[in-house]
């Protein structure tokens, strides 16, 4: 599939209907989608014949992106039912087979063998502090393979750090830099559309091979 | 739901042992063909824990699978078939996933579970 068409097919997907700011729930935009997405398919081939996780899988942009790319299964987690029924109704419009899990990330028990990547735009941590690195920690204790992640680029830092040294990573790269467009969801936003920098991150867990069987 | 999806899930209640397998009660299930990808399978062999698909796919009502298996039978195409039916194309749409060792009951409903703990089951950190 052609990055275009993705990013066309991704466009056409429905969205929140009345997003919960205490979520932080904002659309990941098709162009960021697709290219993050895109990246992970024919840079490092780490969607097509995989499982992947979509981790605050929202309206399902992610998940979907990843069945569109060849995933063999795709599964999405989120807190909110609302988002959930969206997706599954995105998924069917793409005649996807994708699973949807609601439940809360922070106290989710999953495996660690079955999930090669997850892919995720994850709350960046401006309602309940420290969120995104909840997430982090534990997409890089049940992934085999790769964690691709969006955060605000005036984290970096402390993301490198913290994944290298306490969440188990063997390696954290900034793919890119993005403007992540905030349209004007909230009624706290005073203007039309903010752009914030985000980075588009892909790191690998410490292998788990040997662990088991 | 997959049972692919079943077998990464856990019960996630504080102070319990194992939450592993999660029981399944079922209401209405379904059956969508996906097209076989035997590599993946050979892949997914060594991650899947076996006894728990295989009940589970009992509980839906398929009963092919066998009990006891070894790397061998990923040469056989009926097997390979069969672990694929099981694997990807059985769905639990309506029903519950049940706490193996509390029996509390995470709701299934048009194939989601919802794994959301109330309070008092969550451990503290």
């Amino acid at each position: 599939m052609k990055l275009k068409q993705l990013e066309s097919l991704l466009g056409s997907l429905q969205q929140f209907d009345r997003p919960k700011i205490e979520l932080e729930q904002y659309p990941t935009g098709p162009h960021i989608a697709s290219r993050l997405l895109y990246t992970a398919e024919n840079s490092f081939g780490d969607l097509s014949d995989k499982v992947v996780a979509d981790f605050g899988c929202g309206c399902g942009t992610l998940g979907l992106a990843a069945g569109l790319l060849g995933a063999e299964h795709v599964t999405g987690f989120d807190i909110d039912q609302e988002s959930i029924e969206i997706a599954t109704s995105n998924a069917d419009e793409l005649d996807l087979d994708i699973d949807f899990v609601q439940c809360d990330i922070r106290n989710l028990t999953l495996s660690d063998r079955h999930i090669d990547t997850v892919v995720m735009n994850p709350p960046f941590g401006t309602r309940k502090k420290g969120a995104d690195m909840e997430f982090l920690s534990v997409a890089l204790k049940v992934a085999s393979r790769a964690v691709y992640s969006l955060h605000k680029t005036s984290t970096r830092d402390h993301i490198r750090r913290t994944a290298l040294r306490e969440y188990n990573a063997s390696s954290a790269e900034v793919l890119c830099e993005l403007r992540f467009d905030v349209p004007q969801l909230y009624k706290f936003h005073k203007k039309k559309e903010v752009d914030v920098a985000v980075d588009l991150w892909r790191f690998i867990p410490t292998s788990n091979q040997g662990r088991h069987l | 739901m997959r049972l692919l999806t079943h077998n990464m899930l856990s019960s996630n209640i504080k102070g319990l042992t194992s939450g592993f397998p999660l029981g399944i009660e079922v209401e209405k299930t379904e059956e969508k063909e996906v097209e076989m990808n035997a590599d993946f399978l050979r892949n997914m062999f060594a991650k899947v824990e076996w006894k728990a698909l295989v009940e589970a796919a009992k509980t839906l009502g398929y009963t092919e699978l066998p009990d006891n298996v070894e790397p061998s039978m990923l040469d056989s195409d009926e097997f390979l078939r069969r672990f694929h039916h099981a694997l990807l194309e059985l769905h639990l749409e309506e029903g519950a996933l049940v706490c193996p060792e509390t029996g509390r009951k995470f709701p299934v409903n048009k194939g989601i579970p919802n794994m959301l703990l109330h309070e008092d089951e969550i451990l503290l950190q």
